[in-house]
């Protein structure tokens, strides 16, 4: 599903990925760890198309397509999606104008017809009811205000309602206490699906106790030095980042 | 033949038809002829008028306008949709067809300022030029020296008002014509009324308006005044809208602005007694070469007076918006607030505002603020928009719609709020059915 290969991407002059591989097959679940500025949120923005990030070598593909010429809503159309680690305030644009717009656009591009307002609320309440947040949410300006919990289960929401083909969700469990921890998981572990993958960028072994993943990745220095499967974050939290960094070197 | 003397053989032709008129009259239009041949058009070399072009007023030629004639069915279509007394202009001409005071309460009158002077002309030439002056302007003086139709609405002490008072002032295209419509608002003690000013036309109309508004609230009185102009983008527009405010009185202006070539507004509120509060509130939307000024001004003339202000200008193309409002407090006004917020945005590079925020004060123990701030869209959020799939435009359209939100939402009136959601959202692409969203937003509601 997700090809990245050899991928060298520099930000303001200074190298951050440094050939970095990864292939996420449909119905896979992926941990990305690592320690501070080994280059973990670079990747997914760069996937989803942030401004600032210069590829200088490599190449990611997505169903096939070459998504570094793909714009970044059409990304998203694609079912390329990011979950913010610090999601923005957008003040005045209330959750539900964001949740029905990015619908559309998702819909028409695959030539589908808006789908029917009352059809449109059922499906939104549903999700709200899975995430454990009121209606009143959807009256609110997009994350303007919101705790950290909020934002954070905001973005599940995003995702439940838009159902993405790729799921890749930035230090999602940055700031959550335990109860808003298990809802957010319990969201994420919903999306998993035959025809869907998840990438989960994380610093902690923790949220990985909840959402179990296939595939653990180990970034240091711009480079995955090590893959395993999920006894692989367990042996991190134990001895911490240096050991392995110590073998890679 | 200079600028002021095509308007001036326009008054003379006219003014031979009124000579029945009662004398008070005859004398004060004379003033205002006299006024404004004097003074003239003004320029830019005038501070007032600094940012604000008028020649293509001055240099324009406009007829006065011999009937009212409009479809029901383009009325129609204008109109706003609820619940009103309604008084209908069509060029500044009375229509009866097109206004409906059907139930209107003893204790309230609405009337077309042409009966009012048939019915008891002395009840308003009382009031009528006590706030705005032929000095005040040149369109004041031009308003004052053509004053002939417009409306007067008296309300009763103790009065609520249920209804709100439309006023409605429809353009027609063809020939180019002018008005200066004058209304006259009384409100009485403890008083409370909505008055709606509606500005709309067809959309080829080139027709130039002049209207001074002189609204006098008695002790305690409530009045909403909603001006939505929204007048054909061929369309000249000026107003002069003056306030007096008695002790304990609560006066809310909501000015949006969407439509004319060459739009000015004048707002200016006397705070008279103490415990009188005046809210000015905002929004101006500028497209292709349209320039929107407005120059308001708070007189806190009294102690423990209030005001808030908060204006927004959203600028695209080649738009350009002025801003000044000033904030007077006059010597020894003690314990007053007063603040003033102005917000722009410029959608394009060619677009621009000119953003003047005064404060002129004679009083040690007040609360004043003001703030002017102009940018662009919010980078950050249009990026997060467009990593939900949707597309740049509407991002943009939306983080639009949201700057105007921050006005609209403070609009009690839904009729009001919508129209204008819905002007500002005309720039969202098609397939983003905001009318479709809001109504499903409502269900979810209920």
């Amino acid at each position: 599903m997700l090809e990245v290969n050899d991928l060298h991407v520099t930000v303001e002059g200074t190298e951050i990925l440094k050939g970095l591989s990864l292939t996420i097959n449909a119905g896979e679940v992926h941990a990305l760890m690592g320690p501070n500025g080994a280059g973990k949120s670079t990747l997914s923005a760069v996937i989803a198309g942030k401004d600032g990030y210069e590829v200088t070598q490599g190449s990611i593909t997505f169903k096939g397509q070459d998504v570094l010429e793909m714009e970044i809503e059409e990304r998203a159309q694609a079912g390329l999606l990011l979950g913010f680690q610090y999601p923005v305030e957008i003040p005045g644009v209330k959750n539900i104008y964001l949740l029905k717009a990015a619908l559309n656009a998702q819909r028409a591009a695959r030539g589908e017809d808006e789908l029917p307002a009352p059809e449109f609320m059922k499906l939104v309440k549903e999700k709200l009811g899975l995430m454990k947040m009121d209606a009143s949410f959807l009256q609110r300006a997009v994350n303007e205000g919101f705790s950290g919990g909020e934002k954070k289960r905001n973005e599940i929401l995003q995702m439940l309602v838009l159902q993405p083909k790729l799921a890749m969700l930035d230090e999602i469990d940055s700031g959550l206490d335990i109860d808003a921890m298990k809802v957010v998981a319990d969201g994420v572990n919903s999306l998993r699906a035959e025809d869907r993958a998840i990438l989960l960028v994380t610093h902690y072994q923790r949220l990985l106790d909840y959402i179990v993943p296939d595939k653990v990745h180990v970034l240091v220095d711009g480079r995955i030095v090590k893959t395993g499967d999920a006894e692989l974050a367990k042996e991190l939290e134990a001895n911490g980042y240096e050991g392995i960094e110590e073998s890679a070197a | 033949m200079s600028d002021t003397q095509t308007f001036l053989d326009t008054l003379n032709a006219r003014s031979q038809q009124c000579e029945a008129e009662p004398t008070w009259i005859a004398a004060r239009r004379q003033a205002g002829a006299a006024r404004f041949e004097a003074i003239g058009f003004p320029t830019r070399r005038d501070e007032e008028w600094k940012y604000t072009d008028v020649r293509s007023i001055a240099q324009g030629n406009f007829a006065l306008a011999e009937s009212a004639e409009f479809s029901q069915a383009q009325a129609a279509a204008l109109t706003l949709p609820l619940d009103a007394y309604r008084l209908t202009f069509v060029d500044g001409v009375f229509s009866s067809a097109l206004s409906d005071l059907d139930a209107l309460p003893d204790s309230v009158q609405v009337l077309p300022l042409s009966k009012a002077l048939i019915d008891n002309h002395e009840a308003v030439g009382g009031p009528l030029g006590r706030l705005t002056s032929v000095d005040f302007s040149a369109f004041a003086a031009l308003n004052t020296a053509f004053m002939e139709e417009g409306a007067v609405v008296r309300i009763a002490p103790g009065t609520v008002v249920e209804k709100p008072i439309l006023l409605q002032f429809l353009s027609r295209a063809g020939t180019p014509v002018m008005s200066h419509p004058r209304i006259l608002v009384e409100a009485g003690g403890r008083s409370e009324a909505t008055l709606i000013e509606h500005y709309a036309g067809e959309t080829d109309a080139t027709n130039f308006t002049n209207v001074v508004a002189e609204l006098m609230l008695d002790r305690g009185a409530i009045l909403n005044h909603y001006k939505l102009q929204e007048a054909p983008l061929g369309d000249m527009h000026v107003a002069s809208i003056h306030v007096e405010q008695s002790r304990d009185t609560r006066y809310s202006s909501y000015n949006l602005n969407l439509g004319g070539a060459l739009v000015r507004n004048d707002l200016i509120s006397d705070l008279n007694g103490q415990g009188a509060e005046t809210n000015f509130l905002g929004l101006f939307f500028g497209q292709g070469r349209q320039h929107v000024d407005n120059h308001t001004k708070v007189n806190h003339n009294a102690p423990l007076t209030f005001s808030n202000e908060n204006y927004k200008g959203i600028l695209d193309d080649r738009a350009h918006g002025v801003f000044n409002g000033k904030v007077y407090v006059k010597r020894d006004s003690q314990k007053i607030e007063g603040f003033q917020s102005n917000q722009n945005l410029l959608l394009s590079d060619r677009a621009h505002i000119d953003a003047k925020p005064e404060l002129e004060i004679y009083a040690d123990d007040v609360k004043c603020s003001h703030g002017t701030t102009t940018g662009q869209l919010d980078e950050e959020a249009v990026y997060a928009l467009r990593t939900r799939g949707i597309d740049e435009a509407t991002a943009r359209g939306l983080l639009t719609l949201a700057f105007a939100g921050e006005v609209l939402d403070q609009v009690a009136l839904d009729a009001v709020a919508e129209r204008v959601e819905l002007a500002v959202a005309g720039k969202l692409p098609e397939r983003f059915n905001l009318a479709g969203l809001v109504e499903a937003a409502v269900a979810l509601n209920d």
